[in-house]
């Protein structure tokens, strides 16, 4: 018997967070301009240490100016999803929810892109009309899903495709009409796209995450419990509706974050905690923070890739999730269905 | 057969043990307690239970029986305080069960009713550590005391070997064990048990009920037992209380209860009852010829 400790999950962030660091300098390395990789490393470490005159102004400006804001947008993104992935498995009880699968991100797109047309220039609104779009999606999803007053697995998740192709049809429209066929904008919020800026200070949206994710965490070892089973949870003496409320809440704030600054990129909120219980087993209060990194490692794996496969053009992010995200997806259906 | 026997004799000993070390206060006391079950708010109800009144005492296990839809379950909800009564009281040591908070509530009662299925794979370890979650500050991660408690938990169940195994690898009668250690590490005083025999084969429904009678007489549970188990619940219990569409018809010794034209009025069957040499009946269904 050897019951979780804080040690452990220190080992396995501490872990992961080395397997990000290299896995951001490799990212930082690969573009347009050459860079090598020790260079990286001591633009890196004076950046952090202030000492931004010794560092020569065009690594400063690859680094810090172009590469740097772009990977801090995808560890955002993938932390958000990933945890959100984690969440709504447990809320649902269904291993194959994903905040794209269940049509979460394109409710969320929806929110936003509406704010884009009623007020464009109001800091923060779009990230508040997200996660409007999220919340009210899941709900309805949540709804839609039941058979009988139960929770049914196959309606859910047909429940979310069906609805997100529906509001991405609404997007589609608004899209067009609005803005004359901008392309770009379109695989931006249907597939996820990280190559614009957010239009908020990142530093802001990471304070949100930290707090959402501190929150969520409260309740892993209630989802621990919730995971064996509703009821048996209730009897152990876990208030349900509570862990429920923050759940829902949590992860519908962080899809909606992370979709107001990227679209709606799929798969990694299914993909990235199943590899994690995978490696590192089942309990929440473990899985919550692995997931939050392996989803940041993830994301700036698949930008780096989606940016530089086909340079000097570039694919949206999600379309990379989606190559490896679809196939697990099928995966872990047959072999649920088994 | 001769077990069965065994096993009469060792309650008939702790008959003669019991006033000694026992708490005088009964442990469960279910006082004119009575529920009403309706589709909507305002129309007539569907389904009522009770006023149903009765006592445990440590070391007691009591069957309840009745035949389908008779509020068997309805009534360990009751007593587990999982719903709450329209009126009446269940108390247990003292304290009204609808008063107390979750955790509290946990630490005093374990209530088992079926499983559901389990979503990710979990180890036998870490499931019976899940009884102990009642004992934690919120985030507060699992001490030596909780895994010595989830140890012995096993130990009483008979299920030490299966520590390491996955829970999806266990046999009906071993999970059902398992089920048991769990409730068992939330070192409750009353344990209630939903059917606990449904999906067992007639070794494992012996095997499990002559579990639980030991662990009511040697360590001091209050045991109640929904079962549809006539013979069972007849060589084990000391007191049963037989349900019919809501109403306790009876509740006393297996003896008291067990009068043919009772349950052949409840359970609409042709049914004998002979009492046997340990006191204790024993039903058989009355051939047609």
């Amino acid at each position: 018997m050897k019951p979780l400790t804080p040690r452990r999950i220190f080992g396995v962030c501490g872990l992961l967070l080395a397997v990000l660091f290299v896995v951001v300098v490799i990212s930082l390395r690969m573009g347009a301009y050459p860079i090598s990789i020790s260079e990286i490393v001591m633009t890196l470490f004076r950046g952090v240490a202030g000492q931004r005159e010794q560092i020569p102004s065009e690594f400063w400006l690859v680094v810090f100016g172009l590469r740097l804001p772009r990977i801090a947008l995808g560890i955002l993104v993938g932390a958000a999803l990933s945890t959100a992935g984690a969440g709504f498995q447990a809320l649902l009880r269904n291993p194959l929810a994903d905040p794209y699968v269940l049509g979460v991100s394109s409710g969320a797109a929806l929110g936003a892109i509406v704010s884009l047309v009623i007020a464009p220039h109001v800091p923060g609104l779009i990230q508040i009309a997200a996660f409007a779009g999220a919340a009210t999606t899941i709900t309805a999803v949540y709804f839609l899903g039941r058979r009988g007053g139960q929770l049914d697995s196959p309606t859910l998740l047909l429940a979310g495709i069906v609805s997100a192709s529906f509001l991405s049809a609404i997007i589609m429209f608004l899209m067009t009409t609005l803005s004359g066929r901008d392309l770009r904008g379109m695989a931006f919020w249907l597939m996820g796209d990280l190559s614009s800026p957010a239009a908020i200070d990142l530093r802001w949206l990471y304070f949100i995450l930290l707090v959402v994710l501190g929150s969520i965490y409260t309740t892993s070892s209630d989802l621990n419990l919730i995971l064996t089973g509703e009821q048996e949870a209730r009897h152990l003496g876990v208030n349900v509706k509570r862990v429920k409320l923050v759940v829902y809440i949590g992860a519908s704030v962080l899809t909606g974050l992370a979709v107001s600054v990227s679209g709606a990129i799929g798969y990694v909120g299914l993909l990235v905690p199943h590899v994690m219980r995978m490696m590192f087993g089942t309990d929440y209060r473990l899985l919550i923070p692995a997931s939050a990194l392996g989803g940041a490692i993830a994301i700036v794996i698949a930008d780096t890739l989606a940016r530089t496969v086909v340079a000097p053009t570039e694919l949206p992010v999600g379309a990379m999730t989606a190559l490896a995200g679809a196939p697990v997806f099928i995966y872990l259906m047959r072999r649920k269905v088994r | 057969m001769s077990a069965t026997a065994g096993s009469g004799t060792s309650s008939g000993a702790q008959t003669q043990t019991r006033p000694f070390g026992t708490d005088p206060r009964p442990r469960l006391k279910v006082e004119q307690v009575s529920y009403a079950y309706s589709a909507t708010d305002r129309s007539a109800p569907k389904f009522i239970l009770g006023p149903v009144t009765f006592e445990a005492q440590q070391r007691e296990l009591i069957a309840i029986l009745g035949p389908n839809a008779s509020g068997k379950s309805t009534l360990l909800k009751l007593l587990g305080g999982v719903i709450k009564p329209l009126s009446g009281r269940v108390e247990v040591d003292g304290a009204e069960v609808g008063g107390l908070d979750l955790r509290t509530r946990a630490q005093k009662i374990a209530l088992v009713q079926q499983e559901s299925e389990l979503l990710f794979p979990l180890r036998v370890w870490e499931y019976v550590l899940q009884g102990r979650y009642p004992y934690g500050r919120r985030l507060r991660f699992e001490s030596d005391e909780d895994c010595l408690m989830a140890g012995n938990a096993l130990a009483q169940v008979g299920a030490d070997a299966l520590r390491d195994r996955w829970m999806e690898q266990l046999s009906g009668g071993e999970k059902q064990r398992v089920i048991l250690a769990r409730a068992l590490s939330q070192q409750p005083a009353l344990l209630l048990l939903d059917e606990p025999t449904q999906h067992l084969d007639i070794g494992g429904k012996v095997e499990l009920l002559r579990r639980l009678r030991k662990l009511s007489d040697e360590n001091r549970y209050t045991v109640v037992v929904v079962t549809h188990e006539l013979n069972l619940a007849a060589e084990f219990s000391d007191r049963i209380v037989l349900l019919q569409k809501g109403k306790p018809l009876r509740i006393g010794t297996p003896a008291q209860v067990y009068q043919r034209d009772l349950l052949e009025e409840v359970f609409e069957a042709p049914l004998e009852v002979e009492l046997r040499v340990t006191g204790r009946p024993r039903v058989i269904l009355r051939g047609s010829h």
